[in-house]
């Protein structure tokens, strides 16, 4: 029978099978070492791998970064953990102009083998400041690795490789990603960086979803069925590198390409995805898209606007629609309800 | 009279947290909340030496600064339900309160962050060369963020008008200060950078509030520059939401319970006239029913709100 995991247990199957067999790994962040064992995913490593490995750090998210980084260039692996992205923005000097930077500009001489694990909070309130999904800032920056990955499989695999990546590597986990649930080889395996997932074949258009967008973009795909869309589904997994050779395979195919971020449209990665395919398509080989992300505001806390400031399942399957059917089409899937979300209870 | 004051006050930021936490699993307030419950006296005496214009910054943990500034209860909780007639139209939330009316001049969700613009605040008054007080509230967690000591540092260097007062509660989430500092002595630490500081091992509601009263009318009058209160504390709830949390392990009840016994709110109920203190608390209740009833019969705010306020 299928093994399966949720990606929070896949995450930490990574992290125990690593530490186990490099004692270069440690783990550092705050509250790393509690009894919620950062969403599940340290549960019980301070009792197999002690203190001097997972190391709860004082509030200092600049600081600890710096020492990530010192430990790194020292031939550690550190992993470091942010309960929320947003608080990453207290670190971008030590990330951007040092971890990124390090080896080229010192010539080759030292590495900076980094994993810096930021979670995005949505859902129940969280409001302006506990959020955003800030992967563009870092995908803008050369010399960093940024991935996303969504399903448990990838999950796995792409934490074992950006822990033995001598490059540093921006980790992003959605915190409703944490509880999809899928198949997981229990055994040692990586996924390459730069290597988007076809999650579903389809003829008619292109779904490709960041991170959690991409497990609304699925369900948006089962709905669009019903008016006879076939719709391909693509997780680029991997956002810098980015693998646009599979995407843009995908939409010299379908000619309809729907972006949807788990972030804003403006200056974002849906930008990045459609200039890159449409580099590679050419412009005799016009196709046709929509981007989708978070309204272009501040997210607001009070529920009414929280769902109008995120695209959900049945707002993403109406564009598609809208784009291959004309701005007339007036079909409304029913309400896609996402289950993680709806379950979803405070207070965190 | 001053302990009534500081009974209605304290008695009516109990009242509410209690009834929030109540109402919780409910799912009213469809967002993450952080209650004071337990270390309410420090806003309370604080708040009651300041003048009406003199400025509060907090953190997520501010409903107690924000009542205690004089805060409007009904503008609150309807915040807290997300609705439009909230403070900030539902759009903060319990983690961002702020409200000029009354010279609270923010929160926010993220740690530390509120602890300079108290600083140039008080920059700006001392520019403007008004006579009035800026107040930066925050947990002992905050202190380990550099923005701390580049704040204080400042604030001495410019000798500015600002009280910051650490809120130690021994926690941050679920670690205690001694995990997380070597040095847990944050008098010592506002000290070395050359900010005064006093230290508080007691909730004493009425100590707190002469020696507060003493304080800001030095930095009122520009005698001084700033002074840290370490107030220690303790919270008596978890860290975020509604419950008790001693079963969780992280903390023993025996810990809580020199504070619980020491519970302000019943010290000061002690000292007043059994009458008067019914009076009080009988307003107050009626005060909180219509308050809560207020926010449960708002509107929500309209689609159209998504994208008001983003600009000027
Ligand atoms: C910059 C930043 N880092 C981490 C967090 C996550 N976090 C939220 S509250 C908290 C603990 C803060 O403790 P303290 O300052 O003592 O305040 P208390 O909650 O005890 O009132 C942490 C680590 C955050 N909100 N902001």
């Amino acid at each position: 029978m299928e093994r399966t995991l949720t990606f929070s247990e896949a995450l930490h199957e990574a992290t125990a099978q690593e530490m186990r067999r490099d004692p270069r790994v440690f783990v550092l962040g705050q509250g790393i070492d509690d009894f919620k064992g950062f969403y599940g995913t340290t549960k019980g490593l301070v009792e197999e791998f002690g203190r001097d490995r997972i190391l709860d750090t004082p509030l200092a998210e600049d600081g600890m970064t710096g020492v990530a980084i010192g430990a790194a260039m020292a031939g550690m692996r550190p992993i470091q953990t942010h309960i929320r992205m947003d608080f990453m923005l207290l670190a971008m000097n030590q990330i951007v102009n040092i971890a990124a930077k390090a080896r080229y500009m010192y010539g080759g001489q030292v590495s900076v083998p980094l994993v810096v694990r930021g979670v995005i909070g949505r859902s129940w309130g969280q409001g302006a400041q506990h959020s955003q999904g800030l992967h563009a800032f870092f995908m803008h920056v050369p010399g960093l690795r940024v991935v996303a990955p969504t399903t448990p499989y990838d999950g796995k695999g792409l934490l074992l490789q950006s822990i033995r990546s001598d490059d540093p590597v921006i980790f992003i986990e959605h915190r409703m990603v944490h509880f999809q649930r899928g198949h997981v080889p229990e055994g040692d395996y990586t996924v390459p960086f730069g290597q988007a997932r076809v999650l579903a074949p389809g003829r008619d258009v292109t779904l490709v979803g960041v991170s959690h967008a991409v497990v609304e973009c699925m369900r948006a795909r089962a709905s669009l069925v019903e008016v006879g869309i076939e719709a391909e589904v693509i997780d680029p997994v991997s956002l810098s590198p980015m693998d646009f050779d599979t995407l843009a395979a995908s939409v010299r195919r379908t000619g309809h390409l729907v972006v949807v971020d788990s972030s804003w449209a403006f200056c974002g990665a849906s930008a990045e995805i459609v200039a890159g395919i449409a580099e590679r398509l050419g412009t005799t080989n016009g196709f046709r898209f929509v981007r989708m992300g978070f309204a272009p505001t501040v997210c607001p806390t009070t529920k009414p606007l929280e769902r109008l400031f995120y695209p959900d399942a049945a707002d993403i399957a109406e564009q598609a629609c809208r784009l291959l059917r004309g701005a007339a089409s007036d079909w409304r899937p029913a309400r896609i309800e996402a289950p993680e979300i709806l379950e979803f209870r405070g207070p965190f | 009279m001053l302990l009534e004051r500081l009974y209605r006050s304290l008695y009516l930021i109990r009242r509410v947290e209690e009834e929030v936490a109540r109402v919780y699993s409910s799912d009213v307030i469809l967002s993450p909340i952080h209650l004071s419950i337990g270390q309410e006296a420090i806003s309370v005496a604080v708040c009651q030496a300041l003048a009406a214009d003199d400025v509060v910054f907090g953190s997520y943990r501010s409903h107690a600064l924000y009542l205690a500034k004089g805060g409007d209860l009904r503008g609150m909780l309807a915040e807290l339900y997300g609705k439009a007639t909230g403070v900030a139209k539902g759009k903060a939330g319990s983690m961002h309160l702020l409200d000029t009316s009354v010279h609270m001049m923010g929160s926010s969700a993220v740690v530390g962050t509120t602890i300079p613009h108290a600083v140039g605040y008080a920059l700006a008054l001392a520019m403007r060369g008004e006579p009035r007080v800026v107040v930066s509230f925050f947990g002992e967690g905050a202190v380990e963020e550099g923005v701390f000591a580049e704040s204080l540092n400042y604030a001495a260097l410019k000798r500015l008008p600002v009280l910051f007062v650490c809120e130690n509660n021994g926690y941050a989430i679920h670690t205690p200060q001694q995990a997380r500092q070597a040095l847990p002595d944050v008098c010592a630490k506002a000290e070395s950078l050359g900010v005064a500081a006093e230290c508080f091992a007691e909730l004493d509601a009425e100590r707190l509030y002469h020696r507060t009263s003493e304080v800001v009318a030095e930095l009122r009058s520009g005698a001084r520059g700033p002074v840290l209160f370490e107030c220690h504390c303790y919270r008596w709830r978890e860290h975020v939401g509604p419950a008790e949390d001693f079963a969780i392990g992280y903390r023993p009840r025996s810990e809580a319970e020199p504070w619980l016994a020491g519970d302000s709110l019943a010290c000061l109920a002690r000292k007043l006239d059994p009458t008067q203190r019914d009076a009080i608390e009988q307003q107050v209740e009626r005060q909180i029913a219509d308050a809560f009833r207020y926010a449960q019969d708002s509107p929500w705010p309209g689609a159209e709100e998504l994208y008001t306020d983003l600009f000027a």
